[in-house]
């Protein structure tokens, strides 16, 4: 049995199934409780867990994402909004120096079993400070986990592994998937982090993707196929543990890589997914691997502005003809 | 400053022991880090022994902490070993945490309840709060301690989570050691207010000021915050006014200092203050005296068994980073 629902509820219902399932479990961000989130996530939250598990918290990023590592350290599992992911460089310090260091400091006495949700991403006109797709900030520090799933399902199934993980999590939601209507299973289900997904099998050349551009790059393989090039759509859903053995495997197969996010193209994890296939397997390869990425700009705010900086459909069938030579 | 009460011989010669343990470990560290046998960096705690034997004292063994870079003090208050304290400083495998943090990174998450001391300045009363908070959720009886140097009341952190925890009642007190000094900046060349835990008015929190050369005056005001924030009426701030002895690192000469910081401060030595009241309570010098002896002959055994100690195994380098599918995490 399958039911449609938009990806925003498919969190919800991730949230809501593992606060029921572990009482250990519990949220604190801005405007999560009284409000029930800015997309009305975790509505209803706080009449039904109370304000000691649904907990607004004042605009202190850096505090309240430092005392989820505090309350993680004393096994609670806390699930941590930062409104934007812009937000985290205003708490950069608990993400990347407490939560991602904590148990290698400590010579793994303690886990950090906390999730820091991430609405990120461009689209939405929200200009420079509120636009961006931070993987790479995340995806550099060792010690965190990063997803970045694109439909209802997989947001579903990996928000509730990420929430079971005892190592900090973050999870990159782009704001403009949340409103889209999806199928997912009925019942419960699990989608465990570290496995990509291949979205559309294909032959010709392998789309890599995450988040938002795996829709764009669905798009461009429906073009793409009415002239006769065969795509492979491959979702990485997580980003840190990487799915080595499924990149390896279609690139095995295609022989021709892009790599499609909306992250500022300079030193984004897409330019380190490419170097490891440029190392390790460039004997497969049959051209350069390309980055389709955001450019090495601020977010603007004029929609014909913004526009030029995440790539859309045709940037994509695009970069697909130039590695094919075609 | 008199003392609200009067306290046995027993209690005082117990402040005393543990104040000779913790400078006996810092000079310990302190001539095996001038012997080039220790790596990287030592913050010592010469100078608040006092305010910590007198502060740990009132923290109970169901009560959480989170410490400093300057924190072997506080590990030796509470109880921990010298031994592993002292292998973690060696960067020893048989360290606290097995050499992969070092003298800033000490934490004991399963005796101590000790949550980490901290190479970040302020890192810590997030930490704390956070732990508070869990307790709260919880409903467990502890309160979690938040040790801090005067420079942290300066960071955003301290107002951010001073301000979380006053208004959701946590049960978390601010043990605030000052001692005048951000490595070389004296506070109040940055700092606007002569104490630092006025600070806690502005967020309608109780605190207190105390000399911290007197042990017995920092465990009095520390049981009252222990008391208040146990009994569910939030946090406390205690200010206790220290003296660091050394720089702000291990060798540091400390030439931006006047002469009079350290007069003064050998003029207040908590160690010799607290000798000489047991001595007008009848206790002898020879007695004085043992307790330093045992004091030195243990933390000679904390350096011999470092000394003793194996390195980490180098292919033991990735371990410990993620919880579950490690190896992956790391791989790539």
């Amino acid at each position: 049995m399958s039911k449609k629902i938009t990806v925003s509820k498919a969190i919800g219902e991730a949230l809501h199934e593992e606060m029921v399932r572990d009482e250990k479990v519990f949220i604190m961000g801005e405007d999560m409780a009284v409000m029930g989130n800015v997309f009305a996530i975790t509505k209803g939250f706080l009449e039904e867990f109370g304000p000691l598990r649904v907990i607004d918290t004042p605009i202190s990023e850096e505090g309240f994402c430092g005392m989820a590592v505090g309350a993680a350290m004393r096994g609670l599992r806390p699930v941590v909004e930062l409104m934007y992911n812009d937000f985290a460089t205003v708490a950069a310090d608990p993400i990347l120096n407490q939560a991602a260091k904590m148990r290698y400091m400590t010579g793994g006495q303690c886990n950090i079993p906390m999730v820091l949700r991430c609405p990120m991403g461009s689209g939405r006109r929200n200009a420079g400070q509120h636009s961006q797709s931070l993987e790479n900030f995340f995806c550099h520090f060792p010690g965190l986990k990063v997803i970045a799933p694109c439909t209802a399902k997989d947001a579903k199934g990996l928000m509730k592994a990420a929430i079971r993980d005892d190592d900090p999590v973050v999870s990159m939601e782009h704001k403009l998937l949340y409103a889209k209507k999806e199928e997912i299973p009925e019942e419960e289900y699990i989608i465990p982090l570290g496995v990509a997904d291949i979205k559309r099998e294909g032959k010709d050349l392998t789309i890599i993707s995450w988040s938002r551009s795996v829709n764009f790059s669905l798009e461009a393989a429906e073009t793409l196929a009415k002239e006769g090039i065969d795509v492979e759509v491959l979702d990485l859903r997580t980003l840190v543990p990487l799915d080595w053995e499924a990149i390896k495997a279609s690139v095995s197969k295609t022989h021709n890589v892009i790599i499609v996010c909306e992250e500022v193209k300079r030193g984004s994890y897409a330019g380190e997914i490419s170097a490891q296939i440029a190392e390790e397997l460039f004997d497969e390869l049959d051209a350069p691997v390309e980055r389709v990425c955001g450019l090495n700009i601020v977010s603007p705010f004029s929609p014909p502005l913004e526009d030029k900086n995440f790539p859309h459909p045709e940037d994509i069938v695009a970069a697909v003809k130039r590695v094919l030579n075609k | 400053m008199a003392n609200k009460n009067e306290y046995s011989k027993e209690m005082l010669l117990g402040f005393y022991r543990t104040m000779c343990r913790i400078r006996s470990f810092e000079e310990h560290a302190a001539e095996c880090f001038t012997k080039g046998m220790l790596a990287g960096n030592i913050h010592l705690s010469i100078g608040q022994e006092a305010a910590e034997a007198g502060a740990f004292a009132a923290i109970q063994p169901q009560d959480y902490f989170t410490s400093t870079h300057r924190g072997h003090g506080h590990v030796i208050a509470r109880g921990g070993d010298p031994k592993l304290a002292m292998a973690e400083l060696f960067g020893k495998k048989t360290g606290y945490c097995k050499g992969k943090g070092g003298s800033m990174h000490i934490a004991d998450m399963a005796k101590m309840n000790h949550l980490g001391a901290n190479g970040i300045v302020g890192a810590g009363q997030c930490i704390s709060a956070g732990s508070a908070l869990a307790s709260k959720i919880m409903g467990d009886d502890s309160v979690t301690v938040g040790c801090f140097g005067d420079g942290s009341t300066n960071e955003g952190t301290f107002h951010e989570s001073l301000n979380m925890a006053a208004t959701w009642k946590l049960p978390m007190v601010w043990f605030i050691e000052n001692n005048c000094y951000g490595v070389s900046t004296e506070i109040h060349r940055v700092t606007n207010t002569p104490d630092l835990a006025t600070r806690a008015a502005a967020y309608d929190v109780p605190f207190a000021v105390v000399d911290g050369t007197d042990p017995v005056a920092v465990y009095e005001v520390m049981l009252e915050a222990m008391e208040h924030a146990r009994s569910g009426k939030g946090p406390y701030v205690v200010e206790a006014k220290v003296y660091r002895y050394q720089g702000h690192y291990c060798g540091d000469p400390a030439v931006y200092r006047p002469a009079e910081y350290m007069e003064n401060a050998l003029a207040n030595d908590g160690i010799e203050k607290l000798g000489k009241k047991l001595m007008e309570m009848g206790v002898e010098q020879a007695e004085l005296d043992q307790i330093k002896a045992e004091a030195q002959a243990e933390m000679d055994e904390a350096v011999q068994f470092s000394v003793d100690s194996d390195y980490p195994d180098p292919a033991t380098v990735l371990d410990d980073m993620y919880a579950n599918d490690n190896e992956r995490c790391v791989a790539r």
